[in-house]
């Protein structure tokens, strides 16, 4: 009994001091980024990295999502005859909810880990050492730009996911379910607010994306040096970004108050 | 980390297709929907607006020549609906604007229905004809407690 309580007890203190470690890390990030020297060019290379590179998975991914959102809609709307409200309904989803949500996710999946692990293999390597025996703080050379890179390029493409996933619904309802253009533009440029649902979805973004850079190279940073630390380190990477991105859209949502 | 000028266009790229799709968002859809000219205000009073809503379309026969600016409470607590429609449409003073929607469950726009009159309106009359929105819990009730119905 005793030793239950006690477990319960030390797993709370290292909960706490982990959080801790998280924050103060965040603090050393955003100290290394307004302190010149800024490193521009490591930030156009990482964006590049995080960015471009995840366009293809982002696009796919939201076409597929957009369509299968149209057609599904399409088919339950269409019984109560209630067909024209689908471009309201595919919109507000994808710019409120899925839009933001999947892009953290998928972005987590594909930049997320590669940053952990990237991290992860100079710290096991020594690389990182080694900047701090030149005098170089990694934080300022290593982890601001990546941290700043998915800050900038997370909100570009959550909104690129959200276009591509209505191109998507738009295919579906009007080529293939014969649905009227007109009508699927009109109920989306009628019931979309740019105060409400555009601003929160960018909020969306950024919470999302700062969660992200902050798992990430927190994880990369302290992992341990053996192959084994890195693979976990970019395991939990995923595992604590998915888990924290779906809690903030909880919280965010309810704070934000469509 | 060699940086090359083809990965910095790309990445230019990147940042511009990003910003036109947070454009497009934001103003294609966030923003003013009725893409057509604007300019002449029109005030019309309603008893019941329904699901009427700011930015809903304004017609005439169907095709959307303005859409709705706001939507407010008049002094003597009728709902008063302002709607900015295209100034190079000649309305006559008597026209009238009712409150239809799209099929059962569509959306609520304004339909206007032009007058007989030579005089026109111009920017910031109100109209004097006005049709409610049609409220379909009154109906069905009016319906079922079939006494009511043509009683006066």
């Amino acid at each position: 009994m005793r030793n239950s309580i006690e477990s319960l007890g030390a797993a709370s203190q290292t909960l706490v001091l982990e959080l801790g470690r998280i924050a103060g890390f965040g603090t050393r990030i955003v100290g290394a980024l307004l302190r010149p020297p800024y490193r521009l060019r490591r930030l156009v290379y990482e964006i590049y990295d995080v960015g471009v590179l995840s366009l293809p998975i982002i696009c796919a991914s939201a076409v597929v999502v957009g369509a299968v959102l149209g057609l599904q809609l399409h088919i339950v709307l269409a019984n109560f005859g209630a067909e024209a409200s689908l471009g309201q309904v595919v919109g507000l989803t994808l710019i409120r909810e899925l839009g933001p949500v999947l892009t953290g996710l998928l972005v987590t999946g594909r930049a997320g880990s590669a940053m952990a692990a990237e991290i992860g293999v100079m710290n096991a390597t020594e690389q990182l050492d080694g900047m701090k025996t030149l005098a170089m703080d990694p934080i300022d050379y290593v982890v601001g730009p990546k941290a700043l890179a998915m800050l900038l390029a997370v909100p570009l493409l959550g909104c690129l996911f959200i276009t591509f996933a209505i191109g998507g619904a738009w295919g579906v309802a009007v080529e293939l379910r014969g649905m009227d253009s007109g009508v699927f533009l009109s109920g989306l440029e009628t019931n979309v607010v740019f105060e409400t649902d555009v601003l929160g979805s960018l909020l969306k973004d950024v919470v999302f994306a700062a969660i992200i850079a902050l798992v990430a190279t927190y994880r990369g940073f302290t992992s341990g040096r053996s192959a084994a630390d890195v693979g976990r380190a970019t395991t939990s990477t995923v595992v604590t970004a998915s888990i924290w991105i779906l809690l903030a859209d909880f919280v965010v949502t309810a704070i934000w108050g469509f | 980390m060699q940086s090359t000028p083809l990965r910095d266009f790309i990445v230019g790229l990147f940042v511009l297709a990003g910003l036109s799709a947070v454009g497009y968002l934001a103003i294609q859809l966030g923003g003013a929907s009725y893409g057509g000219e604007t300019g002449m205000e029109l005030v019309a009073n309603f008893t019941e607006i329904g699901g009427l809503s700011e930015r809903s379309p304004v017609t005439i026969s169907g095709v959307r020549i303005g859409q709705v600016k706001r939507i407010e409470l008049s002094a003597d607590l009728d709902a008063l609906v302002v709607f900015d429609v295209d100034p190079g449409i000649e309305l006559p003073i008597d026209t009238s604007a009712a409150i239809r929607s799209a099929g059962l469950l569509g959306d609520q726009f304004v339909a206007l229905e032009p007058g007989a009159e030579d005089e026109l309106l111009k920017s910031g009359d109100a109209l004097s004809f006005t049709e409610n929105a049609l409220n379909i819990e009154k109906l069905v009730g009016s319906l079922v407690h079939g006494a009511d119905l043509g009683g006066e």
